[in-house]
């Protein structure tokens, strides 16, 4: 089954982010959700080195290696914007001021465990956490966006987490390339898949129970949700 | 008058010797103060403890003391990308000690502020508990986290005026206004220095009592 690109599940992100909220992207595949949001959805967009109001990429040419963002590219400040330290910054993500963090993951437990930190143990790499943990820890509301399942077809949603984890029960909403889980106490909901898949298509892919939502939504090729 | 300026950046890290921790401000390149990482990496020394966010990508930042190899233990929570950082890691010549970013950045401030330490939640439940302190409050298990401190904090600043205020420029700020409160010794790089009396007030995001160099990369 052929589910959702990057840019489409970024664009289905960022239509279901709260108006007016405070959202951080993590680094990787979140940061594109910025390019699909709307400009009156009121969102201030946080990143943890030091911006609130963070703005779009910089015109070719003015890039400011002072401005960047968390995955060290250049951006610029939007109309609003401050700077602040890092203590400062991870005070607003530790302390629950961020209302949703999305943030990328290796794996999602069906009890919203979060597995997305890089240990490198397998590439003889450095382990790298960065703000991953405190995101994760802190955020009131934690996303995740995602394949739906790895390269080799393995489910990315799980009963347990076999990797090591970045915390424990934290995550609320999983978007994938086929489907919007919701992580509810008493187990997986899907609450939107992808037009022509069927729960049993879904659930096949998934390590984890899932029942379908009282209203179901319709998600479009291209990452728009029907309501 | 308290004048801080110094003329070269050898001075400014002067008195930096074997064994010493060392604090370095940035987030990648942004609030790297670049003159005294050469500085430093000229000065012959070895088995520093480096506390930095990152341990540099290539080139002339952070990459310079893994080459020369003047570091022993690194503290930092995202040593990836770091071509010489990684060579010595994998030889296993370098100790790591992974601290998420948040965590790291409050232990400098815990440091800097006279606090014993502090209770987090962040990283309960997974690898980063272990061999540390568990303490409930409220019904909420925290970790207990040690204050850090340094010999040395090296950092980089916008504009600084000859008493040692600073103020930063944008996202460079990041760990260095912390790390100025936590080291004995506190060097600040700016790219130019002004008269007592010339910085907004309102604008100095470290105020002079931290601060014991500056060394403006070009004199104005």
């Amino acid at each position: 089954m052929k589910g959702l690109e990057r840019q489409q599940l970024a664009r289905m992100v960022a239509s279901q982010l709260p108006r007016e909220s405070f959202v951080n992207l993590g680094i990787g595949a979140p940061t594109h959700v910025a390019d699909y949001m709307d400009p009156e959805s009121g969102v201030i967009l946080h990143s943890e080195n030091g911006i609130l109001n963070v703005g779009p990429a910089p015109a070719l040419g003015e890039a400011n290696f002072d401005l960047i963002n968390a995955g060290k590219s250049p951006v610029t400040l939007a109309r609003g914007g401050s700077f602040f330290d890092s203590s400062m910054s991870f005070a607003m993500m530790r302390g629950g001021h961020i209302d949703v963090a999305v943030l990328g993951a290796f794996e999602v437990s069906q009890n919203g465990d979060l597995a997305n930190w890089n240990t490198g143990r397998d590439e003889g790499e450095p382990p790298g956490v960065g703000g991953a943990m405190d995101l994760a820890v802190g955020a009131k509301q934690i996303w995740v966006m995602m394949e739906h399942v790895t390269r080799e077809g393995a489910p990315r949603i799980v009963a347990e987490c076999t990797l090591p984890l970045t915390a424990k029960r934290v995550v609320s909403r999983v978007f994938t390339s086929l489907a919007i889980v919701e992580v509810m106490p008493d187990g997986l909901v899907v609450s939107a898949m992808l037009r022509g898949a069927r729960l049993e298509d879904v659930q096949a892919r998934t390590g984890a129970p899932l029942r379908l939502a009282p209203h179901m939504r319709t998600i479009e090729p291209d990452g728009k949700v029907a309501e | 008058m308290r004048n801080v300026v110094v003329e070269n950046a050898a001075d400014a890290v002067k008195g930096l010797r074997d064994g010493h921790v060392v604090m370095v401000g940035g987030f990648g390149g942004a609030g790297l103060p670049r003159s005294f990482v050469r500085a430093v990496a000229e000065l012959g020394v070895r088995g520093l403890t480096l506390i930095s966010n990152n341990a540099g990508t290539e080139g002339d930042d952070l990459s310079l003391w893994f080459r020369s190899r003047i570091v022993s233990k690194i503290v930092c929570s995202y040593p990836r990308s770091a071509k010489d950082f990684t060579a010595q890691y994998r030889a296993g010549e370098v100790e790591l000690e992974l601290v998420p970013q948040g965590t790291l950045v409050e232990r400098i401030r815990a440091g800097g502020a006279g606090l014993g330490g502090f209770l987090s939640p962040v990283g309960v439940g997974t690898v980063f508990e272990q061999g540390k302190q568990k303490i409930e409050v409220d019904g909420r298990t925290y970790l207990l986290e040690m204050p850090l401190k340094a010999d040395f904090a090296l950092v980089k600043g916008k504009v600084a005026d000859t008493l040692g205020n600073v103020t930063y420029n944008m996202t460079a700020r990041n760990h260095c206004a912390v790390m100025t409160t936590a080291a004995d010794t506190v060097a600040v790089e700016v790219d130019r220095v002004v008269e007592a009396g010339e910085l907004d007030p309102e604008a100095v995001v470290t105020p002079c009592i931290f601060v014991n160099r500056v060394f403006a990369r070009t004199s104005s």
